[in-house]
Order: structure tokens, then C-alpha cells, then sequence
């Protein structure tokens, strides 16, 4: 008997969800629904049992034994490369193996219900099964190959269950989109990967951090490209594909096309944020470029902010959260571009929390309205979902960042770490900080104009063709849960606010570190701290404000504003043009190219026309000369003649030629 | 000893036996036809086994030899031998000919008795190939091989075959003539056609080329090889072929008879020239990164799915040429394992198109669309195909396609850098006709009642995909089998720096590596400098 059974046999926690996806997908199509959800459900739900028993393990193991690695079998092995199927477990895969397992679970849960009147029932929870089984694999792997292996897999994963309607077109060219733009983020990353591999000779996060190459590597000064910034930068990339980051973000709106808990799960809570993950897994890389980390918190600063400025228009409840996670999703990078991973982390697990909540109560929504999704065609619906709209209040409080629901916490950890940033010069901080306080208002008057349209102000539907119902307890109790995580999600840190204790920095400092924020606090920085919460919430209260004016008070403004900034409106409406941006200047030109120069013009008509041309040319003249083999007797003569004569011609005549032949002769 | 010590003889001439058996029978008695030459190929396929047991974890050279006189003027000898490499590929051709006579148990109708000896004495030719170490003796099963395979495509191809065959013939032809120049020269220098005497004198000096000459040599081979691979430009034989040839002969085109270029170029011209390798090899890979790149792009915009298919192939041959010439040993691994891997990925994609031609018969992607309706198993399968085609990591593509872009990086990161653009193209050509033949409404009523896929496919297919999970998992069993294969030839071109040369450390829950001292026979390494530089990359 070992002493830490789970964290000996840590494969378990991945296996359970394989085994389900499996069982299911082999077997599910002949299953009646109740079957095919109990394997589902009791799979992810094992997993997360072992999980939280991992995780009670993790904490009776002495500092030394972290991070705890164990080593199963050698997947790839060449030369002095080796990729071995190695779990680990540190703080870090303890925060996200919770959040994987338990949203997860619930969110399997409330798939039941949701999907419950849908075809291919089996196939849809075979997938989701799949997903967390790579998901888990991401989170524990010990080593960038087995990450990768979450990875890709994960995006195939998303793939099948962005087309999982794949009669609709809309559906399958969305999945197929998420792959591509993904695999154009690998492409970076496995690049990142071969340049590690070049500079230690090892892939093995542990061997890599704890090495004394990179112990001894100089900080890799702003403006100096060595190594470790090209390495971090290509990482990026990578996370910029999979965390929908500027200018990769374009195929995550489109994933709404997938069911609606498949939104929540992945391009919400989970596969999204594995981007940050990996960049704070791999934050001993960044620290040492300072280049790389300014252009994380750039890009993520950015994307929140863009992304945040399309949510305000759009009209499709889904596609607003979707830019919404676009944007939070920025705001985690722009957490860790300033140094402050466990703020990063702290907000990735606050915002699984609530966005998972508020896709599930949107999905809610969708279903009482019968499938409609267009905010324009809702609204009063507040008191006949009335738990629906519960849940989904206390999520947009969250987001919106009011105290004390938990996105405060981690959203005021991140502005602030970005105040006191000095990467790139005390300027550079105040600008990320003031972008990332201009989201926030901006945040938070998307999200109450959702609530508005959605729940209050007069019904813009035919009620009595909608029959708008609440949704079956299998739903509602997930939502419930999540609305509890998402307002005590954030108080293990509330006690900084008071002078005590940051619980869940202290938890990730091992890893991280204090972080330049908490450092600045211990210089007296105490009161900053406190004028930055109230700045950041009177801008909360000020987005909610314009919400509330324009949307309750003047319904008609919103449309005269659209009038009067018509240029403005419809960019925004159209996402400032970037997928027809793309479409024009990448995949239209790529195809033309591969068809007529590619194909058409150089292999068919070049290439293989010259090789035709060759064997039509060796026609040509053996059909030419076929002619002097007439089996005519006397033009046989003749050209022996001729033949004679050119040969005497030859010895007699040319010059260097005929004379030893002659002399031979003589 | 059931095969006694001519097991590499046996494994040759075992598919000849069958296919004389074959030729006893009743013309028109296709039953006992087709299982007799199942019989014969699953049985050969157990005989290939038996190599696994002979050639040992970490042993240099050729762990099994025959060798006897053949002619005595000139001194042509029957040489076999196998190593780490060939026995893979061995058993790789040995596992796709059963396949490929289920393939065909119902879509050859007509002159069934001759369809399967044809494709058995393919397998004698192919098997031949790889096996030989006698300069000549390979000549001749190289061009063994041809006849078979051209007939294949003449007779039971579509409505262009004999084009397609004639030209796959003398595209094949043409490259060979060369080959056989080179090889007569070696003879007149050498006085022996014996590849291993060769490849002694080149290395201790006795035979010295001047730079010169060694690249005509080296050219000589190369483009015999380059065609067969087949390598940009030399392509426009393949999508021709592929598309006319009947499904079996298309998964041992793609699956095996590419490989022998690529076998050819690390057998041959790699240890053979070393010197010549070098100056080339930025030209080559050149070539190849452009067959990745073109192939791709090409492939993606074919109206025909088995075209596109053969395209890919292109593409995927283009990454084994670079890992190649990339002279690292992790590339050259991967080289390695991408033959084997491509050989069963895009062998089951051929199966599958061909699946689909026998519903429909046709292979225009506007033909279909909405397939995934009428048969969700066939659509699940040709899914994991594609996937295992396009590089999905725990499936077969990925740990070569991987090892190939990771040691070729070490040397060379722009070659690597443009290479790997070939990984987001699979993903888009292979994903986009997947959508367009098995996603959305059916839109032509033929597709309507389509039957999914029966019993003999459905065990195909089982048989394929188990094959690609093993390989995307358990690669280990594989490359530590052709580890010390792969070193000798690397060491016969470039030494590897000092941290390259063996795995750092133990590989717990494992055996421990038998690391017999590495390859002192027949290279120059010790000759040559190693070269000691510290870290590359600071």
C-alpha cells in the first residue's frame, strides 16, 4: 500500500474520461440516454473524486516533494530526445485540475438536461468525455511534448463539438476554422518547442526550469532578441491560437456554433485558458525576457480591450459572452505580461467560475426561449425564469468586478499589478492599467445591456406562440453551484484588502513568487491599493449606469445612437471587418495561387508538360527517322554510301582527328 | 528452427510459392483464389514477424545475412541482409498486402487468379528490394517490382490506365538507367557489386573519387531514388497513377513502393557518398521543403479525392527526404518512423477513398457531401485517417512528422522553420474535403441510401486504426529497433556533437538499453573529427 495512492497512480485521473469517451462512443448509439449520461457522468465525476483526493494528498507532501513527478512509460525516444507519458503535480496543476474536474463535472451534468431532446446523444457526451481526458492530460503533463498531446487534442475535441450539428454548414465551417487558426498557433509553439529543445536538450519542464543553463542565463534585456525571447515569444503564439488572442481570436465567436455547455466548457472555462496556463507554466522562460512579456501584456491588453468594444453591439446573446471571453481572456495575459501569474491564475479560475455560469444560465435562456438567441427578440424575462435570472445576475456582478463577488478580486489584482508595472518604463504600466480601467467600464455596461434586453423591459417576443419555461432541476442545479463559486470564489484573497493575508498568492508563491505588486504593498503602498478598488468600481458602477439609462430608461437611444455613429456601429457590428480582412488577403489568394499557378500552370502544363513534351519530341524523331528503315534495298545502299563518305570525310579532313587513325592505316 | 537460417530467402520467395499455387488453380474459381493468396499473405506476414526476434535492441550492421554465389564473371552474389530499418519496412509491405487482397476481394471481377499473383510477385520484388545487399541483386528486384505494379495499374485501373501505367513505367525507367550507370562504374572501379565491399573500400580509402565524380555517382542514385519517392519536380508520375491504379495497387504505391526511394537514399547514397550527401543535401532540401509546401497546396485545391490523396503524399514523402539530409540522428529517425507511419495512414486513406469509389464510382468531392448521414462508421474512420494523416499527436503521423521538424531544427532551424507551414496545410486540405464529402446535407440523392461499411471493411479498417493507435503510442518499440540502424548512417555522413549520441539518462520502468559500442564496422567514424563545440544554440 503506498502512501499517496492517487499520486502514485496519477494517470487515473485522465483515464476515467477516456474510458467514458470510449464505452460511449463504441457502444453509446445502441444505449438508451439514461445509460449513455450515467457513464458519462459517473466518469468525469470519478475523475473529479480522485482529483480532490490527489489534491488532499498534494497537501500532507513535504515542500521537497514538489512538484511531484512520476514518470509511466517513454512515448517518443530518439537520440537524446526523450517524450515520456510523465504526470506532475505542483500548486499550479492543483488549481487547474480542480477547475477542469469540478466545472467540468458540473457542466456534464447539465448537459443532461440540456441535451436531452437532441440526436446523437452518445456522440455528444463520447466528445465531452474526450475533451476532458486531453484537457486533464494538458494540465498534468510534466513535459511540453505530453502538453502538446493535450494540446492538439483538446482542439479536436473543440473541433467535433463545434460541427457536432454538422448538416449545418455554419457548423462544420466553424469547427473547421477553430482547427486551422489553432494549428497556425502550434505551428509556434512546436517552433518554441524545437528552439528549447536546442538550447537545453531536454523538454522536461523540470529539467528545463531547474537547470543550471538557465540559472545562469543573463535577463535577456528589452530590445536584445536571444534565445529565451524567441522561445517565450513563440510559446505565445501558440497561446495566442488557443487563448483566441489578437490576431488568432477569429475562430473563437464562430465556436458558437457548438452546444451551448460545450461553449461553457471549453471556449469558456476550460481549453481557452490553456494559453495562459502554458505561459505560466512556462513563466521562468518569460521572466527572463522582458521583450516577450511586454508583448503579452500588449497583445492581451489589446484583445481585451477590442474584443470588449465588438460585445457592445452584438445582438446575438452568445456572441457577446464569446467577445467577452475574448477579452477576459486578454485580461489574464495581461496579467502575466506584467509579471503577475498568480493573478493571472487567480482570475482564469474566477472567470471559469462565472462565465462557465453565465453561458449555462444564456443556454437556460435559449431554452426557455425555444432556441432563440437574439437579445433584440427577448427581454422581461426575469420573472418567469426567475432562478435563471438569479444565477445570472450574480454572474454579471462578478465580471463587472463589484464587490464581493469573486471577478473583483482577481480583476482589482490584475489592474493593480498593471499599475505598478515598470517593464517598459512607468509609462507603459499606466497605459496597460488605463486600458485595461476603460475595459472594465466597458465590461460591464455589455454585460448589464445583456440583462437588460434579456430580463427586463417590456417582452419582445410573440408570448403565445414561446411557451418561455423554467428549466429541469439537472440544469438549474449546476447553474446554483456555479452562482455560489462565483461570489466565494474570490475571498481567499479578500483578506489583503484588510492587511491580512493573500491566500491564494500565498498558495502559487512557491512557483511564482510574491510578485512586484505585493512587493510595492510591503513599500507602503498599501493606501494605492485601496484607491485603485475604489476607481475600479466607481467605473463598474458608471458602465452600469449608461446600461441602465440607455437601455431601461431610453429604449430608443440605443438606436438613434447606432444613427447618428452609423460608421462606427456597423464596424463594430461586423467585427471591424477582420474575417472578411482575412478571407480577402489569405485564403482567397492561397486558393488562386494553388489552382492556377500551382496546379494548372506549373505541375500540369510545366512540369508535366515538359515531361509529355519529352516523350512527344523522342516520338517525333523516331517517327522521323522510322522513315530511313523503309526495307528498300537500294536506299539502304545509298546511305551506306553516304555514310562512307562522311566516315572518309572525317579521317581525311578534320583536323587532330584523322592522323593517328591514318597513321594506323600507313 | 521452423525457417531454418534462410528466413530472409523464405521471406522473399514464400509470395512467389503462393503466387505459382495460385496459378494452378481454376481461372474462374475466384473463391479459392482469394483466400489462398489471403492465406498466403497473412501467413508471410507471420513469417516477417520472425524478424523481430533476430534482430536485436542495439546491434550495428546486419544482425541477419545470406549470402551465396550467384555468377561468378562478374562476381554477382545473392546477398541479403536486414537491419533495423529494413525490417520495419519489410514488415510494413508484408502487413499492407493482406490488407490490400481484402481490399480487393470484391472490387476485382475480372481476371481475378492473375490480379493476385500480380500483387504477390509485387511483394517479391518490393520485399526483394529491401533486403538485397548486392548492388546488382537490387537492381534486378527494383525492376521486378516494376513490372507487376505497372500491370496492376494497365489492366485493372480506371479509364486512363495504360497512360498511367506506361508513364509510371518509363518515369521509373528513366530514373533507373542511371542507377544502373553507377552501378556498373562502382563495378569497373571497385571489381565487386557487394554493397558492404563497396562501401569498405570508399571508407578505408582504398577506392578514393574525386568530388567530381562522386557527385555524378551520387546524382546517379539520387535520382532514381528521387523519382521513386517521388520528390519535386519529379512528381507528375504519382497523382496520375494513384488515380488510375485499383485500390490495392494505390495503397502499395503509397504505402511501400514510395519508401524504396527514400530507403534507397539512406541505404545508398548516404553512406555511399557522404562528401557528395553534403554538398547536395541544401539542394535537396530545398526540394523537399518545396514538395511540402507545393504538395500541400495542390492538394488542397484537387477536385479529385484520390488526387488529393497523392498529393499528400507528396507533401509527406517531402518531410522523410528532408529528415534525411537534415544528418541528425533524431531527424533520421524520424525519417524512419514517417515511412512506416505514412505507409499506414495514407494506406488506410486509399482504402477509404477506395471504399467510397465502389458505392459511387467516382472520386469527385462535388459528388458527395453529407456522407456522415447515411454511414457514420466509414465517416468516423476516415476521420481517424485523416487525423493520424494530418499529425494528431498519439497517432502514428505525429512522432515522425515531430522528430523530423525537431532534430532537422537542431541544424538547420530555417529548413525546419519552412517545413513545419506543412503542418497547418495538412490540417486545412485534409479538414476541408472531410467537410465536403462527409459534412452537411446530402445533396445528391444517389448518396441518399448509401450502406455504411460491411463486415470485410469494417475488419480493414479495426485493423488499420488499431495499427495507428499502436504506432502513435508505443512508438519506443519501434525506433529503439531502428536506433543503431539509423546511427550508422548518420555516422557515416556527419558525427553528432557529443550530447547528441545517447539518451541522457535511464528510461525508468524499462529495460535497460543494450548499448553495444556503436557501429565500428564499416564507417570511418573514428576518422573523422567530432566535433565539440558546447551548446548550440547561445
Amino acid at each position: 500500500m503506498t502512501a499517496h495512492p492517487i499520486l502514485d497512480f496519477l494517470w487515473i485521473i485522465p483515464l476515467l474520461p477516456l474510458l467514458g469517451s470510449a464505452m460511449n462512443g463504441l457502444f453509446g448509439a445502441k444505449w438508451p440516454n439514461k445509460i449513455v449520461n450515467t457513464v458519462a457522468i459517473s466518469s468525469t465525476g470519478l475523475s473529479f473524486l480522485c482529483a480532490l483526493e490527489a489534491v488532499r494528498e498534494f497537501f500532507q507532501l513535504s515542500p521537497e516533494q514538489i512538484p511531484w513527478v512520476r514518470q509511466y512509460f517513454t512515448w517518443i525516444a530518439a537520440g537524446n530526445f526523450r517524450a515520456g507519458f510523465d504526470l506532475q503535480v505542483d500548486q499550479l496543476t492543483v488549481v487547474m485540475l480542480l477547475v477542469v474536474t469540478g466545472v467540468g463535472w458540473l457542466i456534464h451534468i447539465y448537459s443532461t438536461g440540456y441535451m436531452a431532446h437532441e440526436g446523437g446523444y452518445y456522440r455528444f457526451f463520447s466528445y465531452l468525455n474526450l475533451f476532458m481526458f486531453f484537457m486533464l492530460i494538458l494540465v498534468l503533463a510534466a513535459n511540453y511534448v505530453l502538453l502538446f498531446v493535450g494540446w492538439e487534442g483538446v482542439g479536436l475535441a473543440s473541433y467535433l463539438l463545434i460541427g457536432f450539428y454538422f448538416l449545418k454548414k455554419s457548423a462544420s465551417d466553424a469547427g473547421k476554422k477553430a482547427f486551422i487558426v489553432n494549428r497556425i498557433g502550434d505551428f509556434g509553439f512546436m517552433l518554441g518547442m524545437f528552439l528549447l529543445f536546442r538550447a537545453f536538450h531536454t523538454l522536461d519542464f523540470q529539467a528545463i526550469f531547474t537547470s543550471s543553463t538557465l540559472q545562469g542565463w543573463p535577463v535577456e534585456l528589452s530590445g536584445h532578441l536571444g534565445t529565451l525571447t524567441f522561445a517565450s515569444l513563440l510559446i505565445f503564439m501558440g497561446a495566442c491560437g488557443k487563448s483566441a488572442q489578437l490576431p488568432l481570436y477569429v475562430w473563437l465567436p464562430d465556436a458558437m456554433e457548438g452546444p451551448t455547455p460545450v461553449s461553457a466548457l471549453i471556449h469558456a472555462a476550460t481549453m481557452v485558458t490553456a494559453g495562459v496556463y502554458v505561459v505560466a507554466r512556462s513563466h521562468v522562460l518569460f521572466t527572463h525576457a522582458p521583450t516577450a512579456m511586454l508583448v503579452v501584456a500588449t497583445v492581451g491588453c489589446a484583445t481585451a480591450f477590442f474584443a470588449a468594444t465588438i460585445g457592445l453591439v452584438q445582438t446575438d446573446i452568445k456572441k457577446v459572452l464569446a467577445y467577452s471571453t475574448v477579452s477576459q481572456l486578454g485580461y489574464m495575459f495581461l496579467a502575466c505580461g506584467v509579471g503577475a501569474f498568480s493573478a493571472g491564475i487567480f482570475h482564469l479560475m474566477t472567470h471559469a467560475f462565472f462565465k462557465a455560469l453565465l453561458f449555462l444560465a444564456a443556454g437556460s435562456v435559449i431554452h426557455a426561449m425555444g432556441g432563440e438567441q437574439d437579445m433584440t427578440k427577448m427581454g422581461g424575462l426575469s420573472k418567469k425564469i426567475r432562478w435563471t435570472y438569479l444565477t445570472m445576475l450574480t454572474a454579471t456582478l462578478a465580471i463587472a468586478g463589484f464587490p464581493p463577488f469573486a471577478g473583483f478580486f482577481s480583476k482589482d489584482a490584475i489592474l493593480l499589478n498593471a499599475f505598478v508595472s515598470e517593464n517598459g518604463g512607468r509609462g507603459a504600466g499606466y497605459a496597460l492599467y488605463g486600458v485595461g480601467l476603460l475595459t472594465a467600464l466597458l465590461t460591464s455596461f455589455y454585460m448589464f445591456r445583456l440583462i437588460f434586453l434579456t430580463f427586463h423591459g417590456e417582452p419582445r417576443y410573440d408570448e403565445h406562440k414561446v411557451h418561455v419555461h423554467e428549466s429541469p432541476n439537472s440544469m438549474l442545479v449546476p447553474l446554483m453551484i456555479l452562482a455560489v463559486l462565483s461570489i466565494v470564489g474570490g475571498w481567499v484573497a479578500a483578506p489583503a484588502l484588510w492587511h491580512g493575508p493573500d491566500y491564494f498568492t500565498n498558495f502559487l508563491s512557491p512557483l511564482f513568487g510574491q510578485g512586484a505588486a505585493l512587493a510595492a504593498e510591503e513599500a507602503g503602498a498599501y493606501n494605492l491599493e485601496l484607491w485603485l478598488v475604489v476607481v475600479a468600481v466607481t467605473t463598474s458602477l458608471i458602465g452600469l449606469a449608461i446600461a441602465f439609462w440607455m437601455y431601461l430608461k431610453r429604449p430608443t437611444k440605443p438606436a438613434e445612437l447606432a444613427q447618428s455613429l452609423k460608421g462606427v456601429y456597423t464596424t463594430l457590428f461586423n467585427k471591424y471587418y477582420v474575417d472578411e480582412l482575412y478571407a480577402a488577403a489569405v485564403v482567397k489568394p492561397l486558393l488562386w495561387i494553388s489552382t492556377n499557378v500551382f496546379w494548372k500552370a506549373a505541375d500540369v502544363a510545366g512540369i508535366d508538360g515538359a515531361v509529355n513534351g519529352i516523350a512527344e519530341g523522342i516520338t517525333a524523331v523516331g517517327d522521323g527517322t522510322r522513315h530511313t528503315q523503309s526495307g528498300n534495298t537500294r536506299s539502304y545502299a545509298m546511305w551506306m554510301v553516304i555514310g562512307a563518305i562522311v566516315v572518309i570525310a572525317i579521317i581525311f579532313f578534320w583536323p587532330g582527328v584523322g592522323k593517328p587513325i591514318v597513321g594506323m592505316v600507313r | 528452427m521452423l525457417p531454418g537460417g534462410h528466413l530472409l530467402s523464405v521471406l522473399i520467395f514464400f509470395p512467389a510459392l503462393g503466387a505459382l499455387a495460385l496459378l494452378l488453380l481454376r481461372g474462374d474459381d475466384h473463391k479459392y483464389i482469394r483466400y489462398l493468396s489471403l492465406a498466403v499473405g497473412v501467413a508471410e506476414f507471420l513469417l516477417s514477424l520472425l524478424l523481430l526476434t533476430k534482430v536485436s535492441i542495439g546491434v550495428a550492421g546486419y544482425p541477419v545475412e545470406e549470402f551465396s554465389k550467384w555468377i561468378n564473371q562478374p562476381p554477382i552474389n545473392y546477398h541479403l541482409g536486414v537491419d533495423g530499418i529494413s525490417m520495419f519496412l519489410v514488415i510494413l509491405t508484408t502487413f499492407l498486402t493482406p490488407i490490400s487482397i481484402l481490399a480487393s476481394w470484391k472490387s476485382i471481377e475480372h481476371r481475378v487468379k492473375e490480379f493476385f499473383v500480380l500483387l504477390l510477385m509485387l511483394e517479391v520484388g518490393v520485399i526483394g528490394v529491401f533486403l538485397a545487399l548486392d548492388l546488382f541483386l537490387f537492381f534486378v528486384f527494383w525492376e521486378v517490382m516494376l513490372i507487376p505494379m505497372a500491370l496492376l495499374i494497365g489492366i485493372w485501373g480506371h479509364e486512363r490506365r495504360v497512360y498511367a501505367a506506361v508513364k509510371f513505367m518509363l518515369y521509373t525507367m528513366a530514373g533507373s538507367i542511371f542507377m544502373l550507370v553507377g552501378i556498373i562504374w562502382l563495378y569497373n572501379a571497385t571489381g565487386t557489386f557487394d554493397l558492404l565491399a563497396v562501401q569498405q573500400m570508399l571508407a578505408n580509402g582504398v577506392l578514393v573519387l574525386t568530388p567530381q565524380t562522386e557527385m555524378l555517382l551520387f546524382l546517379a542514385f539520387f535520382v532514381a531514388f528521387a523519382i521513386k519517392v517521388p520528390l519535386f519536380p519529379l512528381h507528375t508520375w504519382l497523382p496520375d497513377a494513384h488515380v488510375e491504379a485499383p485500390t490495392a495497387g494505390s495503397v502499395m504505391l503509397a504505402g511501400v513502393l514510395l519508401k524504396m526511394g527514400t530507403y534507397g537514399m539512406i541505404r545508398f547514397c548516404l553512406p555511399l557518398f557522404p562528401e557528395a550527401s553534403h554538398r547536395a543535401a541544401p539542394w535537396i532540401a530545398v526540394l523537399a521543403i518545396i514538395g511540402i509546401i507545393y504538395g500541400a497546396l495542390v492538394a488542397m485545391v484537387q477536385p479529385n479525392l484520390k488526387k488529393l490523396v497523392a498529393y499528400s503524399s507528396v507533401s509527406h514523402l517531402g518531410f522523410v527526404v528532408l529528415g534525411i539530409f537534415a544528418f541528425h540522428n533524431i531527424s533520421m529517425q524520424g525519417a524512419v518512423y514517417q515511412m512506416l507511419a505514412h505507409g499506414v495512414s495514407t494506406g488506410a486513406l486509399f482504402l477509404l477513398v477506395g471504399m467510397l469509389y465502389d458505392r459511387r464510382h467516382t472520386f469527385e468531392i462535388s459528388e458527395y457531401g453529407g456522407l456522415a448521414t447515411p454511414m457514420p462508421k466509414l465517416a468516423a474512420f476516415f476521420l481517424f485517417a485523416a487525423l493520424s494523416s494530418l499529425g494528431l499527436p498519439m497517432l502514428n503521423g505525429f512522432v515522425g512528422e515531430y522528430l523530423i521538424l525537431l532534430g532537422t531544427y537542431q541544424r538547420h532551424w530555417q529548413w525546419a522553420s519552412w517545413a513545419a507551414l506543412g503542418v497547418i496545410l495538412s490540417a486545412c486540405y485534409l479538414l476541408w474535403s472531410y467537410q465536403r464529402v462527409f459534412f452537411g446535407e446530402i445533396t445528391k440523392d444517389k448518396n441518399r441510401a448509401l450502406p455504411d461499411t460491411s463486415a470485410r471493411e469494417k475488419w480493414i479498417l479495426v485493423t488499420m486504426a488499431i495499427v495507428t493507435l499502436w504506432m502513435g503510442i508505443g512508438s519506443v518499440f519501434i525506433t529503439r529497433r531502428t536506433a543503431t540502424a539509423s546511427q550508422t548512417v548518420i555516422d557515416q555522413v556527419e558525427p553528432q556533437r557529443p550530447y547528441e549520441a545517447e539518451v541522457p539518462r535511464k528510461i525508468p520502468g524499462e529495460a535497460p538499453r543494450k548499448t553495444a559500442p556503436r557501429a565500428p564496422s564499416t564507417s570511418s567514424n573514428t576518422a573523422m573529427p567530432l566535433v565539440t563545440e558546447g551548446l548550440g544554440a547561445r
